[in-house]
């Protein structure tokens, strides 16, 4: 599937603001086997004092800038094209759940791809006994990994209620599983937690989801803003998963990845000084369309 | 009695007999309760003092650390608060063979502690290979991702290090644990030494102890080597004034005449690393961090750092900033690593560790399990990640046979890889003065090594922990602790050493670099607290005296001062009001702020008369008493001024000193004057404003009339002889912001210059009648936006 995409991000300031450095993580990134990128670019207004690239520990490409003083208003658009590479798993290869930890033992690497990073508490997701409770008793019996994990996404699926308004991006997560609503940010850090509670292997995913869906397939939920799924270690022999909770579906050739973190910290699409003053966000459109 | 040894001369007191503890070995005496040699002369020194002379050597150490302010800072209950530091004064004794073994053991595993890093850095092929579990990796919070890859610009992640030591039960020494985030305590080492040496003169002077400051010199020779590369300058970079450990980081600056600053005195621009001075950002090419890794960079690091710098870890991945550490080598401190080092020495450098670490098992490993299962009364549990020193009691360290063999074996089974075994410490004794006596206690030593030009250096001696009782558990200072000083005696006489070198022809004399704009704004704002404070104490003490003269118009003396005390928030009803309390709190902690730059003296002194006002304000009656109680204070200011003004280097500090002082006194002068030399003001209001600014006498001799709205303005506004007229404070704050740097640029002259160059031009050719009410308010807020000025100009 190839994609063209667009998104933008608009900050106004009701004062003149000096931003001075920001890192921004809103470029997919080539993933071999998943997608390749034939073109990202970012235009940023007013433009930047510095501006430089890196790729992170887990491979995502973060543009480094300095913003000039008295700004009145920011805005970055970034356009590009992408083919996704679909994905058809049909076959459960995944582990079951007694064998993840031996197996996991056997792993013995540090790479970005690595399962050891994604087990233990990270910062914005602490062990939540509600949520390790509630994922028990959702996969009570999975004979799998892969099948603890759709049970899960499942059943949270079933109990939260999506809600643009309802929570902010440093909600924490216990806050927005308490209430049972959030966004795809909370969807997808609620399940971090059960799944590594269970003693699976989680982490962050973000991206971006196709605007218009397929004919004959409902439009999905997240479309119209950045968006956020799971990816899930399932055992030596099947690898990594990923899991779309909000939408409670396996992920495919709709998702375009950004970049994959423990959670949402390791992926904010913006770090630094801006994203203390996130209520200023004045627009932010994404547009996803297939291409010949 | 076996153990027991008698001290000659000390029998009649009782301190005579010294008896180690049962099992254990001592420092001290041997097996057989003999002295050892090496003691002989120092015990024997100490047995032959009675108690009173004793008592008065001891007190010299305790006097030197108290008048050079040594503290740290001790957390309790939801505050912390300053204490003294706590020196156990009886030295260890280390004979110079036993050292080179030691340091020599500590050297081989420094470099292993760098490939250690190295490798979790870069290639990680010490877990591709299973010889360290990826999980003790990867769980880490002190394993920092975004320094993965980064190789740092010296080509060492290591450069700064302490061990701290025990000896075991058959005397030999091994490592308790790695400190290699930003180690502590070296300062505290040659406090030690100093007020140690005082106490103890006699026996310092005839035993052949090496000397502690080349450790000192040759470390900073080799930061300044660093900095060489690029022009850039060496800083050491502190948490701040409420950090534990403060006292220490404005020490180190000061003895090695390095700079001290904060995360919030830093900035990147491009990928380098500069640091804001008075004189503009100036490029900073080594790091000398005391600061944890994660604090350091908000940006990449710990967002909720407030004492970072935004940009750092891109300085460090562009190469451009040497760090002592490299950022991330806290990892080096987890608790379970120690189980592997031994191994890994072996594999990595091909021989064993010449000095064992305490004995470490991670319960991951099935084995480790099973030790712990065989012998849990040896073994303490805790969370294998854990990077405090062992004694460092935390809550989560628990002795594995307080768990019933069932749970154990059920904890191990869950969470063995969460955990780490080590076996229950014992450490060797040695003698501590307690009440008088000599006693035995538990005992641990930080050793200190420094990466020179020719590799690893220790420092020889000076730092030991002393128990606060037979409980080896005790031995934090936090806990009550205490510390003394390690002396490594040569059979040899040793060199003197100094800190300085003889001068060499490529290593021109150090200029001292710009000034940091936070230095530069504290230094300001000391002045004008410790000023503001004076002008408090001259009008208080000029109110309550004429009050206490008792005459009919007291009432047209309140009146005349009423205007006053309200613009400066106080309370005449009280004989010491609380706006001098507030004040005096608010110099301490711009004093504290800038130590390193401080006179220790001044400090002290600042610290008395903080105590003083505050003694004073809970007894002391309006009138007469104040005036006495005020004219102390005042005493004691004049003592704080002469210590600052007459001992502190004429460079850039000093002017932004002096620039608070004469603003401060500047401000207070012209209110004084608009209110009492107002022509409505009551009566009496002219001779408070003339005994207020201490010039009497001078009026007296000046002006053969009766007192005038002219002589008052002639003698305290316009005369440029009299230091407390206002044209005297003009005159300096011309002068002392001429000497600012850019203030004079080629004639080219900044906002702020050409704003005190228009007062001075003012206040020098105006007329006592000119100066009315009116041009007085308007001259002061004039006088007051000079303080903006500088304050856009220097410290932003």
């Amino acid at each position: 599937m190839r994609y063209r995409l667009r998104l933008t991000l608009r900050y106004d300031f009701a004062r003149p603001t000096g931003a001075g450095r920001q890192l921004l993580r809103i470029c997919p990134t080539t993933i071999p086997a998943i997608q390749s990128v034939e073109r990202c670019e970012v235009e940023i207004t007013p433009a930047p004092v510095e501006r430089g690239t890196f790729a992170d520990f887990f491979g995502t490409e973060v543009i480094q800038l300095v913003l000039p003083a008295g700004m009145t208003s920011l805005s970055f658009e970034m356009t590009g094209q992408v083919t996704r590479h679909g994905i058809d798993s049909v076959l459960d290869l995944s582990a079951p759940l007694p064998r993840l930890a031996p197996e996991l033992a056997e792993i013995a690497d540090l790479g970005r791809h690595s399962p050891h990073h994604f087990l233990r508490p990270s910062p914005r997701i602490a062990p939540e006994p509600d949520i390790a409770a509630f994922a028990a008793r959702a996969t009570a019996g999975a004979p799998t990994a892969r099948a603890a994990t759709e049970r899960l996404g499942l059943a949270l699926h079933e109990v939260m209620r999506f809600d643009a308004s309802a929570t902010q991006v440093d909600t924490p997560i216990a806050e927005a599983f308490r209430h049972r609503h959030g966004v795809c940010q909370d969807f997808s850090q609620i399940m971090i937690a059960g799944l590594r509670a269970l003693g699976i292997p989680a982490g962050y995913v973000s991206g971006f989801l196709r605007t218009q869906p397929p004919p004959g397939r409902p439009r999905l939920e997240g479309a119209d803003a950045m968006h956020a799924w799971v990816r899930a270690w399932t055992g030596i022999e099947a690898g990594w998963t990923e899991y779309d909770p909000t939408n409670a579906c396996f992920v495919s050739a709709d998702h375009v990845v950004i970049g994959y973190g423990r959670d949402y910290s390791d992926t904010a699409p913006i770090t630094g000084s801006l994203r203390l003053s996130g209520s200023q966000i004045g627009s932010h459109g994404v547009d996803i369309a297939e291409i010949g | 009695m076996p153990g027991d040894v008698r001290i000659d001369g000390l029998n009649g007191a009782g301190r005579g007999l010294y008896r180690a503890l049962p099992g254990l070995p001592d420092e001290m005496v041997d097996a057989e309760g003999a002295i050892r040699p090496l003691w002989r002369r120092l015990a024997g020194h100490i047995g032959a003092l009675d108690a009173e002379a004793l008592t008065r050597d001891l007190a010299r150490a305790d006097r030197y650390l108290l008048d050079s302010g040594v503290f740290f800072r001790q957390y309790g209950a939801g505050q912390s608060t300053e204490r003294t530091w706590p020196l156990s004064h009886i030295p260890v004794l280390l004979s110079e063979a036993d050292w080179a073994q030691i340091s020599a053991a500590l050297i081989q595993r420094a470099d292993l502690l760098e490939s250690v890093m190295a490798d979790l850095y870069g290639p990680n092929d010490l877990v591709a290979s299973g010889r360290l579990p990826a999980q003790l990796v990867a769980g880490n919070r002190e394993w920092l991702r975004p320094m993965v890859g980064v190789r740092p610009r010296s080509g060492h992640y290591l450069h700064f290090l302490a061990f701290e030591l025990g000896r075991g039960p058959r005397g030999n020494w091994w490592v308790l644990a790695d400190r290699a985030q930003a180690p502590s305590g070296a300062g505290y080492a040659l406090e030690n030494r100093v007020a140690t040496a005082r106490a103890l003169g006699e026996v310092y002077g005839q035993e052949n102890v090496h000397r502690l400051a080349g450790f000192f010199r040759d470390f900073r020779d080799a930061l300044l080597a660093q900095a060489g590369r690029g022009g850039g300058r060496v800083a050491i970079l502190s948490p701040g004034p409420m950090n534990e450990t403060y006292f220490e980081h404005a020490y180190i600056a000061r003895y090695l005449g390095i700079t001290l600053v904060e995360g919030g005195d830093l900035a990147v621009a491009g990928d380098r690393l500069t640091v804001r001075t008075v004189s503009g950002m100036r490029p900073v090419e080594v790091l000398w961090r005391r600061l944890d890794s994660s604090y350091a960079d908000p940006l990449e690091l710990d967002p909720a750092s407030r004492i970072g710098t935004p940009g750092m870890v891109a300085t460090l991945r562009a190469g451009q900033v040497t760090m002592v550490n490299q950022i991330g080598s806290g990892v080096l401190e987890t608790r379970a690593l120690m189980a592997f080092l031994p191994k890994l020495a072996r594999d990595l450098t091909g021989t064993p560790l010449a000095m064992p670490n305490i004995a470490t098992w991670w319960c991951g490993d099935a084995s480790a399990r099973a030790a712990v299962l065989d012998a849990p009364d040896r073994m303490f549990l805790s969370d294998a990640l854990a990077t405090a020193m062992p004694f460092d009691r935390n809550a989560d360290q628990i002795r594995a046979s307080d768990l019933a063999p069932r749970a154990l074996a059920a904890r191990l089974a869950a969470r063995g890889s969460d955990l780490v075994a080590q076996e229950a410490v014992t450490l060797s004794t040695t003698p501590a003065l307690v009440e008088g006596r000599l006693v035995p206690r538990p005992m641990s030593m930080r050793v200190y090594l420094a990466r020179t030009e020719q590799g690893w250096t220790a420092m020889p001696g000076g730092f030991a922990r002393i128990g606060a009782s037979e409980d080896a558990s005790a031995i934090a200072m936090q806990q009550g602790g205490s510390a003394a000083d390690v002396w490594v005696i040569s059979p040899e006489p040793v060199a003197a050493v100094t800190l300085s070198r003889p001068a060499r022809a490529d290593r021109p004399r150090r200029t001292p670099g710009a000034l940091p704009a936070r230095a530069a704004d504290n230094l300001f704002w000391l002045g004008r607290y410790v000023e503001r404070a004076e002008t408090i104490v001259r009008l208080m003490r000029a109110y309550h005296g004429r009050l206490a003269e008792g005459d009919a118009t007291s009432d047209a003396l309140r009146a005349a001062a009423t205007p006053l005390f309200r613009l400066m928030g106080l309370a005449a009803d009280k004989g010491i009001p609380q706006a001098l309390l507030d004040n005096l709190a608010a110099a301490i902690a711009s004093a504290g702020a800038v130590r390193d730059r401080f006179s220790p003296d001044a400090w002290l002194a600042l610290h008395d008369l903080d105590r003083s006002a505050r003694r004073m304000a809970l007894r002391v009656t309006p009138g007469d008493d104040a005036a006495r109680a005020l004219s102390a204070l005042l005493r004691k200011l004049a003592g704080i001024s002469g210590l600052v003004h007459e001992n502190m280097y004429r460079f850039t500090g000093w002017h932004f000193l002096s620039i608070g002082r004469l603003h401060e006194r500047a401000m207070g002068i012209s209110a004084a004057l608009a209110v009492l030399a107002d022509p409505d003001a009551p009566e009496g209001a002219l001779d408070l404003a003339i005994d207020m600014a201490d010039s009497v006498l001078t009026h007296r001799r000046r002006f053969a009339t009766a007192t005038t709205r002219e002589t008052v303005l002639d003698l305290l506004a316009l005369d440029g002889l009299n230091p407390r007229a206002l044209r005297h404070q003009i005159d300096g704050l011309r002068d002392q912001i001429d000497a600012l740097p850019a203030a004079n640029d080629h004639g080219a002259l900044s906002p702020l210059a050409r704003a005190v160059l228009r007062l001075h031009a003012e206040i020098a050719t105006a007329e006592p009648e000119a100066l009315t009410t009116a041009a007085l308010w308007s001259m002061r807020s004039r006088i007051a936006a000079l303080s903006d000025l500088l304050t856009t100009d220097y410290f932003h």
